[in-house]
């Protein structure tokens, strides 16, 4: 495989706070090839948002401190350079879509302004341009008659809207690394759908790779090549997004997928998983997700976890995934 | 069928449609403010007399014509006085108000946006400012620097620009944790940029709301200097200083410290009104983008 786009090595993200610092991202190792849809998927508060954030170095220190071996970006290592490089990345080479498109966009200006202010800046192009590329760039992402709406403000267009034009902004640099943090959550599921096949054409047109944060396991599963399981700040388990959903090789992926909702299950309770994620100041020896997990036994909650590559390539931090087998088997009875 | 619709000039011109969208305390302070205004820039009009024309046969006439105020202890027109009053009182209240008001919104709304040690230096040197009465403070600068306009304004601009410095600040604080503005950072936008095009439109309304009521305090403010001697010198026309040569003859005169008085009333009235529709506006807004 040539040299990924994106390959984070070691990333450790912990916030100093007064009770003591908080750990958000534990030792994280991914990489990202040219093209490729990435999954993270995880509960609230597992280090998602805090990942992107850190891949732009958006985080302020104090108080987060941010340590890795490496995080290149195009054979470039994002942690060593200086802010005006890293303006130059964010505006050209990383982009980003967030969770509110209706706080995404600024509400005193008109958005066709908005949509191609980064192109005036990075580009210096004129006004009569800027406008022009901002009506083409929103006819794009599917907005109609984008000639007269170029001028409305934030406030007179619906979410979803919104969101095509927040996902515009971010497409003006023709970035290679777009990512979407919780893209769809605010959007109702209908809009969902059509925002998430915005986002898989406009890759397939430019062959950006995408890091498409989620904690719908569903929207993974429909869009990405790949996808890393988040838990308590460790990726807990990572390998192709068909063999995990398949035969997760982790308790807490299984779990997950067991808590989806099926329309057809219509008696019972539905499946959640028991106890609370643990406290990240207050970081335990062993696995994050023993004390929650139905299989764990006493190695698990005195051995740290590592990701390691099963056979087939699929990664888990699982010491023991040949039990993950054993609960489908165990549920059944 | 573009041309027809051209042809016709419909009355959805944009001040017209501002206008209707405003509230009635908005529209009735925006009214009397007009009246004012319009008032001190067409006084030589208006006046009917030399505001600074003493008659010692017409001292002390009470209000009827031609003098429609009465008159002051120099047989002075008071009717004529209070309008040109208007002129001096306005453009100082004015300059006293928005001169302050915009290093201090800049000021803090980019210390409220980077925060650091320029932020820390900042808010000390508010926390001394503001830890003395002003009204003390002025008085103690025009006290070295000696009384007249020129130095109120010196003064005032030394102090005046702490509250809209501490309001920009508090909201920039709250408005640099937004989306939008995290978003137009990964844009690679320059820190000067988001400051000042995409924060300060967004924390300017509360600094704005607050103008109106301290444009009435700053009225107020040099009113009450020019009472004490401190602001503008006689013979000119300033309300306070009215005020302040009506106060000895009160008994046999009511009206000349009245007729000024009223005058001070009625633009504090309609700054309040203004004020009042201009936060209850802004907040709407605030609420419908959000």
């Amino acid at each position: 495989m040539s040299e990924p786009l994106l390959a984070i090595e070691d990333l450790t993200v912990s916030f100093r706070t007064p009770r003591g610092p908080v750990l958000a991202n534990n030792h994280l190792s991914l990489a990202v090839g040219q093209g490729e849809t990435l999954g993270i998927v995880g509960e609230s508060g597992s280090g998602k948002s805090v990942l992107c954030r850190a891949i732009l170095r958006l985080l302020p220190s104090p108080p987060a401190d941010i340590t890795a071996r490496a995080m290149r970006f195009g054979g470039r290592d994002l942690l060593k350079l200086k802010p005006a490089e890293m303006r130059a990345i964010r505006g050209q080479d990383i982009a980003m879509v967030f969770q509110n498109p209706m706080t995404s966009l600024n509400p005193v200006w008109p958005i066709g302004d908005q949509v191609s202010e980064g192109l005036r800046i990075h580009r210096g192009i004129g006004r009569a341009a800027a406008r022009k590329a901002a009506v083409d760039i929103l006819k794009r992402v599917g907005i109609p008659s984008a000639e007269v709406r170029v001028d409305d403000y934030p406030y007179q267009w619906s979410g979803g809207m919104m969101q095509r034009a927040v996902i515009a902004m971010a497409m003006t640099g023709q970035p290679k690394l777009l990512l979407a943090d919780e893209p769809t959550t605010a959007l109702d599921v209908t809009i969902q759908d059509q925002i998430l096949s915005l986002l898989m054409e406009l890759q397939r047109e430019t062959g950006m790779a995408i890091i498409l944060v989620s904690h719908d396991m569903s929207v993974i599963s429909e869009t990405c090549d790949r996808v890393a399981v988040m838990y308590a700040g460790s990726i807990v388990e990572m390998g192709e997004a068909a063999t995990i959903f398949h035969a997760p090789k982790h308790p807490y992926t299984h779990a997950l997928l067991r808590s989806i909702p099926h329309l057809d299950a219509r008696e019972g309770r539905l499946a959640t998983i028991g106890g609370q994620p643990p406290d990240l100041s207050r970081p335990e020896p062993g696995c994050p997700f023993a004390p929650r997990c139905p299989v764990a036994s006493a190695e698990c909650r005195a051995l740290p976890i590592a990701l390691k590559t099963l056979p087939n390539g699929q990664a888990t931090a699982c010491h023991f995934p040949e039990r993950v087998a054993d609960l489908d088997r165990r549920l059944a009875s | 069928m573009v041309a027809s619709t051209e042809a016709q000039p419909r009355r959805s011109n944009p001040i017209f449609r501002e206008i209707a969208s405003w509230s009635g305390s908005l529209r009735a302070g925006a009214f009397i403010m007009l009246v004012i205004v319009l008032a001190a820039i067409f006084a030589p009009l208006i006046a009917p007399f030399d505001p600074n024309e003493q008659d010692f046969n017409a001292i002390l006439m009470p209000p009827g014509w031609p003098h429609l105020f009465g008159t002051d202890s120099l047989g002075r027109d008071i009717f004529s006085r209070v309008l040109y009053g208007a002129r001096i009182d306005l453009v100082i209240g004015f300059f006293t108000t928005y001169v302050p008001m915009t290093y201090g919104v800049i000021l803090g709304a980019y210390a409220g946006y980077r925060g650091g040690w320029f932020d820390t230096v900042l808010m000390r040197i508010l926390d001394v400012a503001m830890a003395f009465p002003f009204l003390v403070l002025i008085i103690v600068i025009l006290a070295i620097l000696g009384p007249g306009v020129q130095n109120i304004y010196i003064s005032v601009f030394i102090l005046a620009w702490t509250m809209y410095a501490r309001l920009a600040r508090a909201e920039m604080m709250v408005e640099r944790t937004k989306d939008y503005v995290t978003a137009v950072k990964i844009l690679g936008f320059p820190q000067r940029r988001i400051i000042f095009r995409h924060g300060l439109p967004n924390v300017i309304n509360s600094s704005i709301v607050f103008s109106a009521s301290d444009f009435v305090l700053n009225i107020l403010l040099v009113s009450g200097l020019s009472f004490l001697g401190l602001g503008i010198q006689p013979p000119e026309p300033e309300w306070g200083a009215m005020i302040a040569e009506g106060r000895d003859f009160i008994r046999q005169a009511w009206w000349m410290a009245t007729m000024p008085g009223l005058a001070i009333l009625a633009t504090g009235v309609a700054l309040a009104l203004i004020g009042d529709g201009l936060a209850q506006r802004l907040g709407e807004r605030h609420h419908t983008t959000v």
